[in-house]
């Protein structure tokens, strides 16, 4: 970069407590690391900072961006685990920066790196726009029958969890067909199998996308199921189990036995409000 | 990538130009539904965003939105819904926009059912409504208490069909103006740091609101209220800008979720609030709705509870939802639950939440025509939070969803129709782009400065919680735009550092300029309502005014650049409506719902 100054921090105010404006307990300080850098590389860069009691590590970082440096960058928005903006890897592990406590690494040293899966922007924002031309290559939801729809609260138990992603892309930053084999021209990666499984199970949708998961970008065949996906899933989706295994199951008997999946569909659509489908 | 750098020496800026006939600004749910419909015309659209596609506060929404579908109480209808919506608006709201919200919000929930939503059903298969404060009826469509989520990704999901083009992490720091008409924005990309020039034959504003304005609040970085300083700019009218919404929950503990929101759906499902000597202190505030009463009702109960002195350990109030029982609550409340056991060690099925009230809403912002959202300007559009009229003195949990999704499609409408008939061409002399380019990069090349942005918003945040809280006086508002001014003068020696790629501390020098702005005119329409009324709470007026209840305060800026302040009458309802609060005084549900009710 052409003009970042030699401490590669924003104006430090003079003297302020902390960002929270609460002081640290007895002065009690902690530390952690943080990569500072762009696409042209760079390095970890320790910062040392007031311990408040309860403190995720998003406080810290953010602590570090209002005291230290201001120009250090990260994403956040909800600080609640709603909105996914948060990912970045600690320790080499995707996490929510804003659900995950310090205390957790008591004693450990705390690494805090962008999602390794995407290219970097800069420090700890990586560039993630690539899920949402994914997101627009696929089919969305779309119904012949007309809302207000009859549905049960069995469809809503089964589709909640699949809809209950909120994007941070771990799943995609862990899964090694991604991570370690970049396959991003030939897969959608779990957080789109999620998304497909639920509108595939909608009993009101009529669209059928196993030939794109199959023969086109999804390529979910190159899941091996090694449950990484799952394992980060913040809001604890059995990505593999409830998603991945239906899929794959479906793609079998589609290209084995189209009728079954016809028959899978029927029996989903309980109520019989779709006209023909 | 062709980064610009920071080294703008007076060399000509290079920037990308692009050109749109709607450019909205925002994608929560109103600038996204605005989008769709501008997109349904056949019109190129343009979408900006400070953030990533599917993270604007709208994803955070919790509770539900509010629609008078009757499934769960057949009772119900669009002039139950109307009328809690004016009663709990302290009738300055927008009558007319409250009607049309009220008899389209359930078309637009069917709607994004049409699109994919999700909704927890009814025995019959309907979609299920909850309670929620002052109500008169249930009310609230919802899926656990993930609705925003549900509202935001079905939008997001319905916007990637279309052909519109969308700017993410770019921030939109002025309009442009030709011939009286809004004609284009300038913005920058975070990613790179670069400008892009965004012709436009009209813009819909849709930016959300300007909770950062204070030190606890439930609102994320993105909530400065920019919209509203940039339509004020541009010349349009704002309306009720001293009416904040403060929620009555907030989490208080640990310090790092201070204000983060407790939604209101926990008292919907039954919560009881109770003080540090165990009480169920509504009683003494709102016999009737006790929990369930309106939002300013229930978060001035909660601050005074604390205030004399029968707080919890960490000075809030006990907020209890045990008796609903582990399996209820994981099914109801599972967001909760997760966020109080992972971030405060609480497990919410055993223990009381401690809880307090936290900046949530801004109630005031652009004034619109109720039809098409027209601001005062032409070629301006806005729709959403920063938009005001619909909420008056104070917005009913579950009306600011069915809000998004009613006038953002009225927006989108409204501007395509104008964009249809009109021959204007987008698009200004590009010496104005130049300058603002200019204004935009002084903070990095300002070496005399001293000021830290981050510091200043701090001042600001603890300056507007001591002074323009939800309890307020002349002296105290006085001395709080005393200090605001103050804040003012020290913007001119903003300095950062760093490059211009993803620099949050650059973004925040751009930020604070909103939020004085805002927080002045906060301070002056403050001082202006001299009364009692919702969310504005004058300790120095004993109740409201009748004269005062009959006006809403209009800011525009005036022909010195300044804060101009006009008291503007409300026109009489017309029959249809002012009929609907004769009819009865007790209703069938047995409240004093209707009538002269204690609507302070
Ligand atoms: C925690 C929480 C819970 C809530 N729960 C409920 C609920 O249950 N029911 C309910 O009805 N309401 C609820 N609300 C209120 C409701 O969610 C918001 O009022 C609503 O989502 C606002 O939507 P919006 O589309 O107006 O703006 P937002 O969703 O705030 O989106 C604003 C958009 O504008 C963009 N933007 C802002 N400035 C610029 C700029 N300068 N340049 C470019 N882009 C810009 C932002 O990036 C963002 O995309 C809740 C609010 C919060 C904070
Ligand atoms: S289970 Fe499949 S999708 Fe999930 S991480 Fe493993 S290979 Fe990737
Ligand atoms: S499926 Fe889980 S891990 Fe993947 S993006 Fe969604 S929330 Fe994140
Ligand atoms: S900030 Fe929203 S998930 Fe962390």
């Amino acid at each position: 970069m052409d003009d970042r100054t030699a401490d590669g921090g924003g104006l430090a105010p003079q003297a302020h407590a902390n960002a929270n404006g609460t002081a640290g307990e007895n002065g009690k300080t902690t530390k952690l690391k943080i990569f500072r850098g762009d696409a042209e590389g760079g390095e970890e860069v320790e910062y040392e900072l007031p311990m408040v009691e309860g403190m995720v590590v998003l406080d810290a970082v953010l602590n570090v961006q209002a005291e230290q440096a201001g120009d250090l960058a990260v994403r956040w928005n909800c600080k609640a685990a709603h909105c996914g903006s948060c990912s970045a890897e600690i320790n080499g592990k995707p996490k929510l920066l804003c659900k995950t406590r310090m205390e957790e690494y008591d004693g450990e040293e705390i690494r805090v790196h962008p999602l390794k899966a995407f290219p970097v922007i800069k420090d700890l924002v990586s560039d993630v726009s690539w899920n949402y031309e994914v997101s627009r290559s696929m089919t969305p939801f779309t119904s012949d029958a007309q809302a207000p729809f009859t549905m049960y609260e069995e469809d809503v138990e089964r589709l909640y969890e699949p809809k209950k992603c909120i994007e941070c892309f771990m799943c995609q930053d862990v899964c090694h067909v991604l991570r370690t084999h970049n396959k991003h021209a030939e897969f959608a990666g779990p957080r789109f199998f999620v998304r497909a499984q639920w509108m595939e199970m909608h009993p009101m949708d009529n669209q059928n996308r196993l030939k794109y998961l199959h023969e086109e970008r999804g390529g979910v065949g190159y899941c091996n199921i090694t449950k990484c996906c799952t394992e980060v899933c913040p809001v604890g989706i059995k990505i593999t189990d409830n998603a991945i295994i239906p899929l794959k199951e479906r793609v079998a008997d589609e290209y084995y036995d189209p009728a079954k999946w016809l028959m899978r569909k029927l029996r989903g659509n309980r109520n019989g409000a779709r006209n023909g489908g | 990538m062709d980064r610009n750098g920071a080294n703008a020496n007076g060399a000509r800026e290079r920037y990308e130009v692009q050109e749109h006939d709607v450019l909205v600004i925002g994608a929560g749910g109103a600038g996204l539904r605005a989008a769709v419909a501008a997109a349904d015309n056949g019109l190129s659209v343009g979408i900006v965003t400070k953030s990533l596609l599917g993270k604007a506060h709208t994803v955070m929404a919790e509770g539900g939105i509010a629609a008078a579908l009757g499934n769960v109480d057949s009772e119900d209808g669009w002039q139950t819904h109307f009328m809690d919506t004016m009663k709990s608006g302290k009738f300055i709201n927008d009558w007319q926009m409250a009607e049309i919200f009220a008899k389209e919000a359930p078309q637009r929930v069917y709607e994004l059912e049409q699109w994919g939503a999700l909704f927890n059903r009814t025995d019959r298969g309907g979609i299920s409504q909850r309670p929620f404060g002052a109500h008169t009826y249930r009310r609230l469509c919802h899926v656990g208490d993930r609705t925003g989520l549900e509202l935001i990704r079905t939008m997001q999901e319905k916007v990637l069909t279309t052909e519109s083009k969308v700017y993410m992490e770019t921030t939109v720091t002025k309009l442009f103006k030709k011939d009286g008409r809004v004609v284009g924005a300038l913005a920058y990309t975070r990613e790179s740091g670069k400008f892009i020039y965004i012709k436009a034959k009209a813009v819909v504003m849709a930016t959300g609101g300007w909770g950062r304005i204070f030190e606890v609040t439930s609102n994320s970085w993105e909530g400065t209220g920019d919209g509203v300083v940039l339509s004020y700019d541009a010349g349009a009218d704002l309306v009720d800008m001293e009416m904040m919404q403060f929620h009555p929950t907030g989490m208080v503990w640990p310090p790092g979720v201070r204000g983060l929101l407790v939604t209101e759906g926990v008292r919907g499902e039954g919560g009881l609030l109770k003080n540090a000597e165990g009480e169920r202190y509504m009683e003494r505030y709102d016999p009737q709705r006790m929990e369930l009463s309106s939002r300013d009702v229930v978060a001035r109960a909660n601050y005074t509870e604390v205030q004399e002195g029968r707080g919890t350990e960490h000075g809030g109030v006990a907020l209890d939802i045990t008796h609903l029982g582990y399996d209820n609550i994981i099914k109801k409340l599972p967001t909760m639950h997760e966020q109080f056991l992972k971030l405060a060690d609480i497990d919410i099925a055993r223990e009381p939440m401690e809880v307090f009230p936290t900046v949530h809403y801004t109630m005031g912002g652009v004034k619109v025509d109720p039809e098409t959202c027209a601001s005062s300007v032409p070629g301006l559009y806005a729709a959403g939070e920063v938009a005001g009229g619909l909420h008056g003195a104070n917005r009913l949990g579950g009306n600011s969803l069915s809000d998004l999704l009613v006038f953002g499609r009225r927006a989108g409408e409204g501007a395509s129709a104008y964009v249809l008939e009109s021959t204007h061409s987008a698009g200004t002399d590009e010496r104005e782009v130049e300058t603002e380019i200019g204004r935009v990069l002084l903070p990095f090349e300002n070496k005399a400065g001293t000021e830290s942005p981050y510091l200043i918003q701090q001042e600001l945040q603890s300056v507007m919680m001591e002074h323009a809280n939800l309890m307020r006086t002349e002296d105290s508002l006085k001395e709080g735009l005393g200090k605001v001014l103050g804040l003012k003068d020290r913007l001119e020696g903003l300095r950062v550092q760093g490059s211009r790629l993803f620099n949050p501390g650059w973004h925040t020098a751009q930020d604070v300029r909103y939020l004085v702005q805002i927080s002045e005119i906060i301070l002056r329409t403050a001082l202006e309502r001299k009364e009692r009324r919702g969310a504005q709470w004058r300790l120095d007026y004993d109740g409201p005014d009748e004269e005062l209840g009959r006006v809403n305060f209009i800011v525009s800026k005036d022909g010195q650049g300044e804060i101009g302040i006009e008291p503007r009458e409300i026109p009489p309802m017309p029959e249809h409506l002012s009929e609907l609060f004769r009819e009865k005084v007790v209703d069938s549900a047995g409240g004093e719902r209707r009538g002269a009710e204690s609507q302070f």
